[in-house]
């Protein structure tokens, strides 16, 4: 075993444990009145809840000196971006049934799924350039592209926080854990460039 | 037991809602027409309203099976009990609907207050099939027990100074532990304009499916307005008041650009979030589209002539 399997293993087991559950109670029908719903939920909750853990990876390895840690960072956002795309087609064939019509006004008029829709494309250009050889062709351009991962997030909040009719408690906290992450990331660099 | 069932009938021969109610009488417990076929251009009849027995005789562009008693007691917005649809169904539990009181007052002859007991003893309960079109756009079809609301008005005799009924839900964080958190200003009121109370559709439920209302769905008794969104239809009611000016309503506080007074289901007017053209009947898995009141434009239509129904959303 190479060092950090282990590590690796537990992010995919992270990543995979939800559809596997989620398969197991929509097989025995146990996703209560609204199936569709639950899932559409289930996929957009996952999308956030690993685009957070996704992006607490650095500050983790920052504060704690953990460097193995950022071994999984791509696993995880790319676990991310599944659950997002999956949300998305969700979304497009179960919620809406390919009702164009009705999908276009949603997109364009409505600034909740907007939100939702924009944090989904700056997503994908991150996925696409997930790769090794796209790693090194782009260089220190690679890590500032990257960088689109905190506004992405940020609409995914947005999203959330707009959905909800008047119980804003779980945006509030996925608001809270992302801007906590931004200032973890921030007085870092402070620190780093005082000391140099 | 399934008793019998009527054969199909076709739109022309749909029965007038009078009718509707002497035959349903003659037929008894016999035959349960459902209101909802007498009303709309589809026809529904459950044998014996047990879970899964129910069955639908139906005609038209749409069907209307009842959903399951399953499905009506465990997906509810109910936000006294917690605001995830499956919330109530687990936490309802506390809600003690007997001994209840309703309190009476305002512009009428006989205010009081009132025992639920001697309510229901008072108002006899018969059966009403409904669509209920949630505003989140998601429907329903329930067999209700109640009785009009016109008749426990003309029972207190409203005085021609009411305008407006007002209905609101018991306040007590113990009984409701959704309400130590303020996510709406508690406790939940709604109203109706009088002639919208006095519309015979109008209901006070005390039961479905043939049983006492479960607590989730609004024991021991809630409105119904079949034509209306459904947080309209109030649940646990402790107090009417028949007042003079448009009562302040709950979601209406909340969100007044979202969520209107009339709150009438109306597949032209958006909610700012979503299309209300269609809907998700629970059981489905294709949208439907949304009836112009519910499909019960006939009988409550004429109340809104006049009215531009995109400002009084
Ligand atoms: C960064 C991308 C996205 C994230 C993180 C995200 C996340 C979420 C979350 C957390 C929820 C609420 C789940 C709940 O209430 O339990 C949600 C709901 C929803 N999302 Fe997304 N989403 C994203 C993109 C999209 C896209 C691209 C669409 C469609 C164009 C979309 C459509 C919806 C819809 C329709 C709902 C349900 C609304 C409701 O039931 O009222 N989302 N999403």
């Amino acid at each position: 075993m190479t060092k950090g399997s282990g590590l690796k293993a537990t992010a995919w087991a992270l990543g995979l444990a939800p559809l596997f559950w989620t398969s197991v109670r929509f097989f025995m029908d146990d996703l209560g009145a609204n199936p569709i719903e639950a899932l559409l939920h289930w996929a957009g909750r996952w999308a956030l809840i690993l685009l957070l853990v996704g992006l607490a990876i650095t500050p983790i390895r920052r504060l704690t000196g953990w460097n193995q840690v950022i071994k999984v960072r791509r696993t995880v956002g790319l676990f991310a971006f599944f659950y997002v795309t999956l949300h998305f087609l969700i979304y497009l064939g179960l919620d809406q049934g390919f009702a164009w019509s009705f999908i276009i006004e949603d997109v364009l008029d409505r600034p909740f799924i907007t939100s939702g829709f924009l944090g989904l494309v700056l997503l994908v250009p991150l996925a696409v350039t997930s790769t090794k050889g796209w790693i090194r062709r782009l260089g220190r351009r690679w890590q500032q592209l990257h960088r689109l991962v905190y506004p992405a997030a940020g609409l995914g909040v947005l999203h959330f926080y707009w959905k909800v009719k008047a119980d804003t408690f779980w945006p509030l906290v996925a608001l809270a854990i992302l801007l906590g992450l931004l200032l973890a990331r921030s007085p870092w660099r402070a620190l780093k460039k005082a000391s140099s | 037991m399934l008793i019998r069932k009527p054969g199909k009938i076709s739109e022309s021969e749909v029965t007038p809602y009078e009718l509707y109610l002497n035959r349903r009488r003659f037929i008894g417990r016999a035959g349960r027409i459902a209101l909802l076929g007498a009303i709309a251009p589809s026809s529904l009849a459950a044998g014996d309203l047990v879970p899964g027995e129910a069955e639908a005789a139906t005609l038209g562009p749409q069907e209307d099976e009842l959903t399951p008693y399953e499905d009506v007691t465990t997906y509810n917005n109910f936000y006294e009990f917690g605001t995830g649809k499956a919330d109530p169904a687990r936490n309802a539990g506390t809600l003690k609907p007997k001994p209840w009181t309703v309190e009476i007052g305002g512009h009428c002859e006989r205010p009081g207050d009132y025992g639920i007991e001697d309510i229901i003893g008072r108002f006899p309960a018969e059966e009403r099939i409904y669509r209920l079109r949630c505003v989140e756009a998601w429907s329903m079809v329930i067999p209700w027990m109640g009785f009009p609301l016109k008749d426990l008005l003309e029972f207190v005799q409203p005085t021609s100074r009411a305008e407006y009924v007002e209905f609101t839900t018991l306040y007590d964080p113990d009984q409701m532990p959704g309400q130590r958190r303020r996510v709406l200003d508690w406790p939940y009121v709604e109203g109706l304009r009088m002639d919208e109370a006095m519309n015979p559709l109008t209901l006070m439920a005390t039961g479905l499916y043939g049983k006492e209302l479960p607590n989730q769905n609004g024991a021991p008794l809630r409105l119904v307005v079949p034509w209306k969104y459904g947080f309209k239809s109030i649940k646990s009611i402790v107090r009417i008041r028949l007042v003079e000016d448009i009562p302040a309503t709950s979601w209406n506080l909340a969100t007044p650009n979202e969520y209107g007074f009339f709150a009438n289901v109306n597949p032209e007017v958006d909610h700012p979030r979503w299309s209300q053209a269609r809907e998700r009947r629970l059981g489905e898995i294709r949208r439907r589209p949304t009836l112009m009141f519910n499909g019960y434009a006939e009988e409550v239509a004429s109340m809104y002539d006049g009215m531009d129904l995109r400002r009084w959303y």
